[in-house]
């Protein structure tokens, strides 16, 4: 895979055109390598929401460049014809609720991206018991979402997005509805699974008790990222 | 690959199963209206099948004796009875009234029959046929009328001596045959009072009344209180005659209207009942458009409710195609718990029905066949809001 998990390079993303046109990422640059958890953060409107939009493949850039692994996937515009693909096998998401769907059990909810890649039932049910184990949830895997309590269904959330052993898993304000230990316990487990499995992993958030767990931290600012040491606080 | 569609029906199983149950009472009035068309058809077929006749003979210029009222001598009878081809033929005569049993009535179509000759009915299923020239009546399961009871037509009482089945006119109404002397009186009887005025009022008349003519009065007096017409001929042909070259004779020369099988099936199935099954067919089309409305409002509205997992599935790359399967296999999954549902109420109900209602298994299949076309056509809306989801709105606020 190399040392890169997911690069950006002067990403630019504008809404609308002439007059009425918005520059909502101005000129966006940040690196993240396997295995590594990094923090993204800024004020409502400075453009979280579109840059994990652009990362996530659901809208396209206006200019820049993205690396995803080895390979270049955007270049003033997409390299890889299949976007639903891409997202499918290659990024992993995480909600800001885990957005489980109710009416799968715990195992076929993880079970399904490998499924929808093309996996057998078998091989994607192993894969899925296998990530529940290593997220401490295999006790619930035949539970329904509404059985479980915020943390295990984060953590089963958490399963999913790994399922198809992403290079960038992308979390979406993933401590938002929990209480503190619930979201270091989360963080801890995302590093650990940051790790295990060398995938880079982006975490958009607000919540003050986790932003200094990160080493590093990306702050963005009228649609432009400054680069920021963190404390990388043990979790304990 | 996982079932999204079966999961889902699993886990909201109530709410699909009733919302099925209520569909599929509707589809059971649908199936049940189409059973009511069978049966007025049936009904026909059997009238005319159990007047064992191969040619009705009525009043020219008539449709009679089902779909028009008609009026013959009572003797003509005797001369078609000596045309080239005729095994035998006999009056008969139709009308439908009250037959009071006790305390109570039964509307039933009265058939004045000649017996041992045609229109009498084919078979029994109880009792023995009409012996005696007066007084003893056949009658329709339908009516409720058992052996030995004593029903009252107009003035006279019958006694039930036999027991017959699916008897019934082509409005449903259950038969009850009597000697057609009886029937003649019944059709024409008039009360006492109507009588002894309508003798005053004849003999009143000069015209009829003349002083020289002795006897014209009475004669003609006899002749008011006397019926001598019947509805029609009921023809039987002997083997090797074919039914038109053996009617258009009996058209030619005797100057009346002569109808075929075929013909008589054209009047009661095209004509008589044909009101009746453009009504009927309005009511299917009518359920059938509720049918659609309620199942695109149900299938709509479970897909509004799940917007957010479609986005999400969209997201994690889920092929349009698999959505637009799962929501269109739910629209099925309804049609068929509907139709199950549907089916199996208008087989219970059937029975009930004052009357016939013939479930046909074609019927059914075509019923099966609509309601998975409407469950399709209805899923396309909530297919159209679910592909509209954008993937992105998984994402942020």
């Amino acid at each position: 895979m190399g040392d890169v998990g997911i690069r950006i390079e002067n990403l630019r993303k504008r809404y609308g055109e002439g007059d009425t046109a918005v520059d909502a990422l101005k000129d966006v640059n940040m690196t993240v390598a396997p295995g590594e958890v990094v923090g993204l953060i800024g004020p409502s409107g400075s453009g979280k929401s579109t840059l994990l939009k652009c990362l996530g493949a659901v809208i396209e850039p206006s200019a820049g460049r993205m690396t995803l692994g080895d390979e270049l996937i955007f270049d003033d515009g997409w390299k890889i014809p299949d976007l639903r693909a891409l997202r499918r096998d290659r990024i992993g998401f995480i909600f800001q609720a885990p957005y489980l769907i109710p009416f799968l059990d715990v195992t076929d909810n993880v079970a399904l991206l490998p499924m929808l890649a093309g996996q057998r039932n078998g091989a994607a049910r192993r894969r899925a018991t296998d990530l529940l184990e290593a997220l401490d949830v295999g006790h619930r895997s035949h539970a329904q979402p509404a059985e479980l309590s915020g943390g295990e269904q984060q953590r089963v959330a958490i399963a999913r997005a790994l399922a198809n052993q992403p290079p960038v898993i992308l979390a979406d304000e993933p401590t938002a509805p929990l209480d503190s230990e619930r979201a270091l316990a989360v963080i801890r487990t995302l590093n650990r699974m940051a790790e295990q499995y060398r995938t880079a992993i982006i975490v958009v958030t607000h919540d003050e008790k986790i932003i200094p767990t990160f080493r590093r931290i990306y702050q963005i600012r009228d649609g432009k990222t400054y680069e920021e040491a963190g404390e990388g606080r043990a979790i304990a | 690959m996982i079932s999204l569609a079966g999961r889902d029906i699993l886990h909201s199983w109530p709410r699909f199963v009733l919302t099925g149950m209520g569909l599929g009472l509707l589809i059971g009035v649908t199936l049940s209206m189409a059973g009511i068309y069978r049966g007025m058809v049936d009904d026909a077929r059997a009238l005319i099948d159990n007047s064992n006749a191969a040619l009705w003979v009525v009043q020219q210029g008539t449709q009679g004796p089902y779909a028009e009222s008609s009026s013959l001598r009572d003797d003509a009878y005797r001369s078609i009875r000596g045309m080239p081809g005729v095994a035998a033929a006999a009056n008969v005569t139709y009308f439908t009234m009250q037959v009071g049993r006790g305390s109570e009535d039964i509307r039933a179509m009265v058939v004045g029959i000649e017996p041992g000759g045609p229109g009498e009915p084919g078979y029994l299923v109880d009792g023995r046929h009409i012996t005696r020239s007066h007084y003893e009546a056949v009658a329709d399961l339908k009516t409720g009328f058992r052996l030995g009871d004593r029903i009252r037509i107009r003035r006279h009482e019958f006694v039930v001596v036999g027991l017959t089945r699916r008897m019934v006119s082509s409005g449903g109404d259950p038969m009850v045959f009597i000697p057609l002397k009886d029937a003649q009186e019944a059709q024409f009887l008039k009360d006492n009072d109507a009588i002894i005025s309508e003798r005053a009022r004849t003999a009143a008349n000069p015209a009829f009344n003349r002083p020289g003519v002795p006897g014209l009065l009475d004669a003609i007096q006899a002749s008011q209180a006397s019926n001598r017409s019947v509805n029609a001929v009921l023809v039987q042909l002997r083997e090797g005659h074919a039914p038109e070259s053996v009617a258009a004779p009996i058209r030619r020369w005797k100057h009346l209207e002569v109808f075929t099988r075929v013909q008589m099936e054209e009047i009661l199935v095209a004509k008589l009942i044909a009101t009746s099954a453009r009504q009927i067919a309005m009511f299917l089309v009518i359920l059938a458009v509720v049918s659609a409305a309620i199942v695109a409002f149900i299938i709509y509205t479970m897909t509004l409710g799940k917007i957010r997992e479609i986005a999400v599935l969209k997201l994690i790359g889920t092929r349009n195609r698999t959505i637009a399967g799962m929501i269109l296999q739910q629209a099925l999954g309804l049609g068929l718990i509907g139709f199950v549902v549907g089916k199996t109420v208008a087989t219970l109900w059937a029975p009930i029905f004052p009357k016939y209602v013939l479930l046909e298994t074609g019927d059914a299949l075509r019923g099966l066949v609509a309601v998975v076309l409407i469950c399709a056509i209805a899923s396309t809306l909530a297919i159209r809001v679910a592909l509209k989801v954008d993937p992105a709105a998984a994402i942020g606020g």
